[in-house]
């Protein structure tokens, strides 16, 4: 990854991105695990995932989402997940947006490229099929950050 | 002499009993020689989160595919994908996974082209052993590395390709994907990634039977008796017929080659890999549209 590319993204998915990218196949899958156990717990108000939130079909399994943005001036934007714990590596991505992307400002979410994901390494370790998921995650993410602080 | 076979009642039932143990006949014979478990499962990390005590993994995206030509691997890999897990040409192996054992019979279909001799699944799969409260730990195995002998990969006898389905037409295949998907309204599964096929619909003359009709509630097999409902009564399939099964690139239909090869001992069954994703981006094959099944 270039370091052009590595400045446009928030400080803690750069730092996640470096991460991934220092080690070796065998030990992203590890950290992507560890990832997935600190997926934060959903608050009360999105306990009825499937009613309240927004489904990521493109996802092997289960992923529900949901995206506030704040009324600051900068629209901090929050993130909210739901995933089964049988499904480890989607709670992995979701934790990767997660940790990488909550609290950043609505025009900086918006700034991440696209294909920022490429930069893990994952395609290896995951194999490329079922890294899909995190690119139709962060493209719901921009979605809906775009839908909140357009009106 | 390898471990001895289950002798549960229902799977008595089944053409070929002992490609089947259930999860008490495993739990009792866990600790044996000659047995090695293997996880396979559609999430690369479920294994990581806890499995069956001395089970190893073998994951299908990323082992059992050949890197960078659309096929398996061949018999030089596969030796050493067995010798690392302690796997010898005589090893009893047992697959149990994820999703009514969806990628397990994979795993064990991969297996068979290779002629491994004893291999067999964990009825109920991962599903039911976690819901009976079975053990599960997060201690990798180490087994010593054994000998596996480079076996040449038979492609003919349970395998078909896009050629000889064409030979094929007007002979039974059965479509296992959703009716959706079938019918070519959806390009791939419900709930799944768009996995790229131009054109909607399936084989002409394919009998519809989603893959999962084949499993009950706990993610064990049906009994007998409603498999043979299904697949033979409803369906009209007969066990001396040449069947090929397919879904979208082979996994799913693998379910249903075990359950028709092993369960109900159709005598002649093979599992086109190609699938929806080879026949809807080929050029000039017949393709037929809707819930009737066609004809070529």
């Amino acid at each position: 990854m270039t370091e052009a590319s590595t400045r446009a993204l928030p400080p803690q998915l750069a730092e996640l991105v470096e991460d991934f990218a220092g080690v070796g196949p065998k030990d992203r899958l590890q950290l992507l695990l560890e990832l997935s156990q600190e997926l934060p717990e959903l608050p009360e108000r999105y306990a009825d995932a499937a009613s309240t939130m927004e489904q990521v079909h493109e996802c092997q399994s289960p992923l529900f989402l949901a995206v506030e943005v704040g009324p600051d001036p900068e629209q901090h934007v929050h993130l909210f997940f739901s995933a089964p714990p049988e499904a480890p590596t989607t709670r992995g991505f979701a934790s990767i947006m997660s940790t990488g992307l909550d609290g950043e400002a609505a025009a900086d979410v918006l700034a991440v490229p696209d294909d920022f994901y490429i930069a893990l390494g994952l395609g290896e370790a995951v194999s490329p099929l079922r890294l899909r998921g995190m690119a139709a995650m962060l493209a719901r993410i921009k979605k809906q950050v775009r839908a909140a602080t357009a009106s | 002499m390898g471990p001895s076979n289950d002798t549960d009642p229902k799977l008595a039932a089944y053409a070929h009993p002992e490609r089947l143990v259930t999860t008490e006949w495993l739990a009792q014979h866990l600790d044996d020689d000659g047995i090695v478990v293997v996880e396979s499962d559609e999430d690369v990390l479920l294994y990581d989160t806890g499995h069956i005590p001395g089970a190893v993994k073998v994951d299908w995206h990323t082992e059992l595919n050949d890197p960078v030509t659309r096929d398996y691997v061949d018999g030089e890999r596969f030796a050493q994908i067995c010798g690392e897990r302690g796997i010898t040409r005589d090893t009893t192996v047992v697959f149990y996974g994820d999703r009514n054992n969806w990628w397990a019979t994979y795993a064990l279909w991969v297996f068979s082209l290779f002629g491994h001799p004893d291999v067999r699944i964990l009825d109920g799969g991962r599903a039911k052993w976690v819901a009976e409260g079975r053990e599960l730990t997060t201690e990798q195995p180490k087994p010593a590395a054994v000998e596996y002998p480079v076996v040449e990969r038979d492609d003919a006898t349970i395998r078909a390709f896009k050629d000889d389905v064409r030979a094929h037409l007007g002979k039974p295949l059965v479509d296992v994907r959703s009716p959706g998907e079938y019918s070519g309204e959806l390009l791939h599964m419900p709930d799944y990634p768009q996995e790229g096929a131009v054109r909607g619909g399936h084989i002409p003359g394919a009998a519809s039977v989603p893959w999962a009709r084949a499993a009950a509630e706990d993610a064990t097999f049906k009994p007998r008796a409603d498999l043979e409902a299904i697949y033979q009564q409803e369906q009209g399939l007969s066990p001396d017929d040449d069947v090929v099964a397919y879904c979208r690139i082979g996994e799913r239909s693998s379910h249903t080659w075990f359950v028709l090869t092993h369960l109900l001992g159709f005598s002649r069954v093979r599992n086109y890999d190609g699938s929806w994703t080879e026949w809807g981006n080929s050029v000039r094959v017949p393709i037929a549209q809707g819930s009737e099944r066609g004809s070529a």
